[in-house]
């Protein structure tokens, strides 16, 4: 089952509706940064009120505000605070290994990976940032216009059997969203992870698991194929490789949390069975998150 | 047919068909299970992973033999097995059948008729003459052999008696027998002493095969009543096996439906031939047995006919005010209570109550007034059939009762005072009894010498007095006088119930009197002497299957008869009603013993049963069909199909092989012991199942959100709710219910109520909820709320008033004066403060000290507002913003102090802490 991008977008939106607006801290005041409504907590270019400090001598007469003044003999201006925007850019696996779902009572992971996104794209813009998607398709920007696009995008799959994270076109020192699996090869992600940390890029990486890839409840004479077919493996007795397989798994997860850890990314691991709120409200920390 | 052994095969050749069996063996066993194809992202991780151990890719043996076994039961069922097949014996002769035909025979008669309608139809085959004699219906000339097809045609109409056969009549019948013929003796298994000469008269004439059910016989004694039960014996003709026997009281109940009453088993010894059941009954109960029986057994010996024997008759039994504690000796009821307990089923208590258990009798001894109300509820009483016995004594005689006009309730008016006689002051000596005369009911009764009478009342004379007089002293003055009211009857004894006047309390003639007087019951068994002369009506005649049947028809039976308590072809079973009096005949009396026929060694003993031809192909095929289901389970288990996350077809499987074994779920005593458990280890909120789905699951939410908040928050720690079926479930185990009302529940069941009733008056606490948030208006405005009232009616609620301030509610855990649910909170009503209850000077609320509430009703669906999924997250919108969390929260405060009052009782309304209250309370 695919997502149209119209049952995506209404979808994340109901995930995304008990948030507040997510602000995304910027970390540095950079080249990507723009005008935006992040309260920089200090005077400076912005719409909301920051606090009345008396005039001093280089101030223009237009400065002055007159309504405060009026009430004592001094003069006084009223400033603003600094307020700033960030960019996020999301890479969502599109593979045809996302599409798998081990019963039929829970979404498949691409369904759970491209809401969760969405949702978290959804707050991102509500918080006043620009969100876009790594690579070279969609550039951030503010503003609805931009969900239709990403919904649209995002409904997209390729042909592929294991996603390949997308680190070109980041912008520096902005922040980044990769949700996939993860469990191809783990070269590509180590790749694009380091180039991302090369240009100072920081982010979430989620893992979306199937409860049954955690389990791997199969016992018997089995041939396991990837969902496009093309790698099969092929066992007498699938229980005697249960634990060799969890085994493998953790060695990826723990693997993952160093790469994450060397580039100062974060980690977590979602499973389908739970509900998308959980990882939202992760991601939703993570982004928000000072460094 | 091939036979081998007990086994015949009606198509023998099939079974060469098992000579594929070998191949079948090799083809299968080059087959291994196909492997499954399964989609799985995660391969990636297992490139690279060998199998530890290479796992023959063959079918394993063992499941290879069972497919074999399922092929082979196939092919063997369908060549035709018959177990025991026949094989015919052909005799020559006529042949005399010959049935016992008594009560014995009735249980399985329809297998007696159809053995002997195969004898017939083997002696029809082979060209016998036959003939058909029960003997407890002889013929009156010797057996006439005819055709046995003819015969055959005369057994549907065959019955047996409900008695033994005449042993005299059979001694005669078998005297006239002549000529040669085998016999075939349907027995019933029963010893008698008749038999063995019919037996040697028998042999004379050719072979005697006999033929007897291996069943015991089985029988019922009359019932006897001792210390207060009824006993019931049940008889067996031979020992074996230890068993239980079920033995059904059977009456008629209020609403003259006939019914069964009382049941109660009766375990017998491995090696005893008798058991005992023991019923334990109320006496209204017990006066309305009309019959015991063996359940399931269909035969007038299984049927025990009560007659007044059993039947106690109530008496009540009233006395003045006892001004001091006084000696029992000296009690005004000590001696009527000893004549009277062996004999009868006192009531004691108020009159009010008295009246209301409806006894036959009531004996006031010594009361002189009755309340007007009490007295016109006598009256009705006794104008209704029933009897009341007063008896004299010094505040009668000291009272105005009956003195210028006859009292409706006494016989006579009385003189003021009485008469004192024999005593220091008084001229005379102490007055004996004249005789008594032929028309009073005491007529014939022997006066002992030594029954006289020093003090009594004295009638006031009178032109009805002498009609009225059943008893007198030697000097004419009357000692017992009646008056019929009504139906009923007003007996005064002018003496006192105790010894104080007289000393007839002491002799037997008192206990002879009062039996006299219907207060007490006779002794059950008649004997021949009273019997004699009298003429019985028999009223229900019983047959050999222990039906019961009406017999006006039927002539009248003699006392000396019925004295002799056999039953015969004149005297069947049944109940003989004389004049006052009813007997039971039945077909065993109190010493009947049963003991099985002994047959000497050279008579053949057949059991009733033919061994007759057993097809088992049925058999064999259901065998394949349970191996080929095994076999589909263990292919799936072998494949891996069983497990994992679409193991559906495994589970269909698994469904599949218990519906073929006809597995029935554990044992219901296991699992209410396991419930039992489950609901006590841990505090358990309980819900009540109303059987809409969607408010139960609410519900159960509701519960699981108050539980886990009062985990967080106290030291109450519950586990899991439980929802409850108050029909079925035990309420004990649970300190609080909660109860939504849906409009359309079903109102409990009386037991059901009465389950309720007992949980509140023992301190449990019900929340009802009609979850429409108008109950203030006192529920008739809602569907809920009329099913509320509906539902209350029939429960043992207080009075009730809305939750007031200073209730302990408001301040089990957290103070609080709202209590909403979904909806903000209306009025909720819990038992009402007792009367007089007042706030003392400077205290914040009143002294109430006692009980909790067994009730709390209210309509704001608290379950609602408390209800969260597994997460925490609660699942129905309470309000707006942050004002609906509020009222949410308040809601579960509610909760929380609702728990901590059912479980900690009052214990905030102890004054004891009223200081630490009013510092919280920033006064």
């Amino acid at each position: 089952m695919t997502d149209t991008p119209l049952s995506l977008r209404s979808g994340a939106e109901t995930l995304a509706a008990p948030f507040p607006p997510l602000l995304a801290e910027a970390e540095h005041l950079a080249a990507t940064v723009l005008v935006g409504d992040h309260g920089r907590r200090r005077a400076g270019v912005g719409d909301t009120f920051w606090q009345y400090r008396p005039a001093q001598n280089h101030d223009g007469l237009r400065a002055i505000d007159w309504r405060r003044s009026a009430r004592s003999d001094a003069q006084f201006i009223q400033e603003k605070e600094w307020q700033i925007a960030q960019s996020v850019q999301l890479w969502v696996d599109g593979a045809a290994s996302m599409s798998f779902a081990s019963t039929k009572d829970i979404p498949t992971k691409a369904e759970r990976a491209r809401r969760l996104a969405l949702a978290a794209a959804i707050l991102l813009l509500r918080g006043g940032e620009r969100v876009g998607l790594a690579g070279d398709t969609l550039p951030p920007r503010r503003g609805e216009a931009q969900l239709t696009q990403l919904a649209t995008l995002l409904s997209q799959d390729t042909d592929s059997d294991f996603g390949t994270p997308e680190a070109s076109g980041l912008l520096r020192h902005s922040r980044a969203l990769f949700i996939s699996d993860f469990l191809g090869d783990i070269e590509t992600t180590e790749a694009a992870l380091t180039r991302a940390a090369d240009r100072d890029v920081r982010g979430a990486l989620v893992q979306v698991l199937d409860p049954a890839e955690e389990a791997f409840p199969y016992d018997g004479r089995t041939i396991f194929e990837s969902m496009s077919g093309s790698v099969t493996h092929e066992t007498l007795k699938a229980r005697d490789l249960r634990d060799r397989y969890l085994e493998r798994l953790a060695e990826r997860k723990d693997r993952l949390a160093t790469l994450a850890r060397a580039t100062g990314w974060q980690v977590h691991t979602h499973h389908t069975d739970a509900p998308a709120s959980a990882a939202l409200l992760w991601i939703y920390a993570a982004l928000e998150r000072r460094p | 047919m091939l036979t081998l052994g007990p086994l015949g095969f009606t198509a023998p050749w099939l079974l060469l068909g098992l000579l594929v069996l070998p191949i079948l063996w090799l083809l299968l066993r080059a087959v291994p299970p196909a492997p499954t194809r399964r989609r799985f992202p995660g391969v990636a991780l297992l490139l690279g992973l060998t199998d530890s151990d290479s796992q023959t890719d063959r079918t394993p043996w063992w499941l290879l033999l069972l497919r074999l076994l399922a092929v082979a039961a196939i092919i063997t069922a369908f060549a035709g097995p018959v177990l025991n097949p026949q094989k015919q014996t052909a005799g020559t002769g006529p042949l005399l059948i010959l049935a016992d035909g008594t009560w014995a025979d009735a249980g399985d008669w329809a297998r007696r008729i159809d053995r002997m309608d195969a004898a017939l139809a083997d002696a029809a085959r082979d060209g016998r003459t036959a003939a058909l004699v029960t003997l407890t219906d002889l013929p009156p000339e010797p057996p006439v052999f005819q055709d046995a097809q003819a015969v055959r045609q005369r057994l549907a109409s065959l019955t047996p008696a409900p008695y033994a056969p005449d042993a005299e009549a059979l001694a005669a019948w078998a005297a006239q027998l002549d000529g040669d013929f085998d016999t075939f003796w349907l027995s019933d298994g029963l010893a008698r002493d008749s038999r063995a000469d019919l037996l040697a008269a028998l042999e004379r004439h050719g072979t005697v095969t006999a033929f007897e059910s291996p069943q015991p016989v089985r029988a019922l004694r009359p019932a006897t009543f001792e210390d207060g039960a009824v006993s019931v014996t049940v008889l067996r003709s031979a020992p074996g096996r230890a068993t239980q026997t079920a033995v059904t009281a059977i009456g008629l109940d209020p609403a003259g439906v006939e019914r069964r009453l009382a049941s109660a088993p009766a375990a017998f010894d491995a090696e005893a031939t008798s058991a005992t059941a023991t019923f334990d009954l109320p006496p209204e109960l017990r006066n309305r047995v009309t019959r015991f029986e063996i359940a399931g057994l269909r035969s007038a010996g299984a049927v025990s006919l009560t007659d007044d024997g059993l039947k106690r008759r109530e008496v009540a039994l009233l006395a003045g005010a006892t001004p001091r504690e006084a000696l029992d000796l000296l009690s005004p009821l000590h001696y009527l209570r000893q004549a009277l307990s062996p004999t009868a089923d006192l009531i004691d208590g108020p009159l009010a109550d008295v009246l209301l258990a409806n006894p036959d009798v009531i004996i006031l001894s010594d009361v002189a007034t009755l309340t007007d109300i009490e007295a016109e509820a006598m009256l009705d009483w006794v104008e209704a059939g029933g009897l009341l016995v007063r008896f004299a004594g010094p505040r009668l005689a000291a009272s105005d009762v009956s003195r210028s006009d006859e009292d409706p309730l006494m016989p006579v008016r009385l003189r003021v005072g009485g008469r004192s006689i024999g005593g220091a002051m008084s001229w005379g000596e102490p007055k004996a009894l004249a005789p008594f005369a032929d028309t009073s009911p005491f007529a014939g009764l022997p006066i002992p010498e030594d029954v006289t009478v020093s003090a009594q009342v004295m009638a006031q004379p009178d032109p009805t007095l002498a009609s009225r007089v059943i008893a007198q002293l030697a000097d004419g003055t009357p000692l017992v006088t009646r008056k019929s009211a009504g139906d009923g009857a007003v007996v005064l004894f002018h003496v006192t119930a105790n010894a104080e006047w007289s000393t007839l309390p002491l002799s037997g003639l008192f206990v002879q009197m009062l039996e006299r007087l219907a207060v007490s019951t006779r002794p059950s068994a008649p004997d021949a002497d009273e019997l004699t002369g009298t003429t019985w009506q028999i009223e229900e005649v019983l047959d050999a299957f222990g039906t019961l049947d009406r017999a006006d028809t039927l002539p009248g039976v003699a006392g000396e008869d019925l004295a002799s308590a056999r039953p015969s072809a004149t005297l069947p079973p049944g109940l003989y009603a004389g004049e006052d009096r009813r007997i039971a005949l039945n077909v065993t009396d109190r010493d009947t013993e049963l003991a099985a026929a002994v047959w000497p060694a050279r008579i053949t003993v057949e059991g009733l049963d033919v061994q007759r031809e057993t097809l088992l192909k049925g058999w064999l095929l259901a065998a394949a069909l349970v191996l080929l289901t095994l076999d589909i389970l263990a292919s799936l288990a072998l494949s891996g199909r069983l497990r994992g996350p679409r193991a559906g077809s495994g589970a269909a499987a698994g469904v599949l092989l218990t519906l073929a074994l006809g597995m029935t779920p554990g044992d219901a005593q296991a699992q209410d012991d396991t419930f039992a458990i489950t609901a006590t280890s841990d505090v358990v909120l309980a819900y009540v199942i109303t059987g809409d789905t969607r408010v139960d699951e609410i519900s159960d939410a509701g519960l699981y959100g108050l539980s886990n908040i009062l985990f967080q928050r106290t030291s109450i720690e519950p586990s899991f709710p439980v929802g409850i079926d108050i029909e079925t479930d035990d309420l004990a185990l649970f300190p609080f219910l909660y109860w939504p009302i849906t409009a359309d529940q079903q109102l409990p069941t009386r037991e059901a109520y009465g389950k309720l009733n007992r949980y509140l008056r023992t301190g449990g606490m019900i929340l009802f909820d009609t979850r429409d948030a108008d109950l203030a208006r006192f529920g008739s405005a809602s569907p809920e709320g009329r099913k509320l009232q509906a539902i209350a009616r029939g429960l043992d609620i207080p009075p009730l008033e809305p939750i007031p301030e200073d209730h302990v509610l408001t301040r089990t855990f957290y103070l609080l004066q709202d209590f909403p649910g979904r909806h903000p909170g209306r009025d909720v009503w819990v038992e009402a403060a007792p009367a007089g209850a007042e706030r003392a000077e400077g205290m914040p609320f009143r002294d109430l000290n006692d009980g909790v509430t067994p009730v709390v009703i209210g309509g704001n669906d608290w379950a609602a507002a408390w209800a969260t999924d597994q997460l925490g997250n609660p699942l129905v919108p309470v309000g707006r913003g942050q004002a609906g969390q509020r009222q949410r929260e308040i809601a579960l405060r509610f909760g929380v102090n609702l728990i901590m009052h059912v479980l900690t009782g009052n214990y905030k309304s102890d004054q004891v802490h009223v200081p630490a209250l009013l510092d919280r309370l920033g006064q």
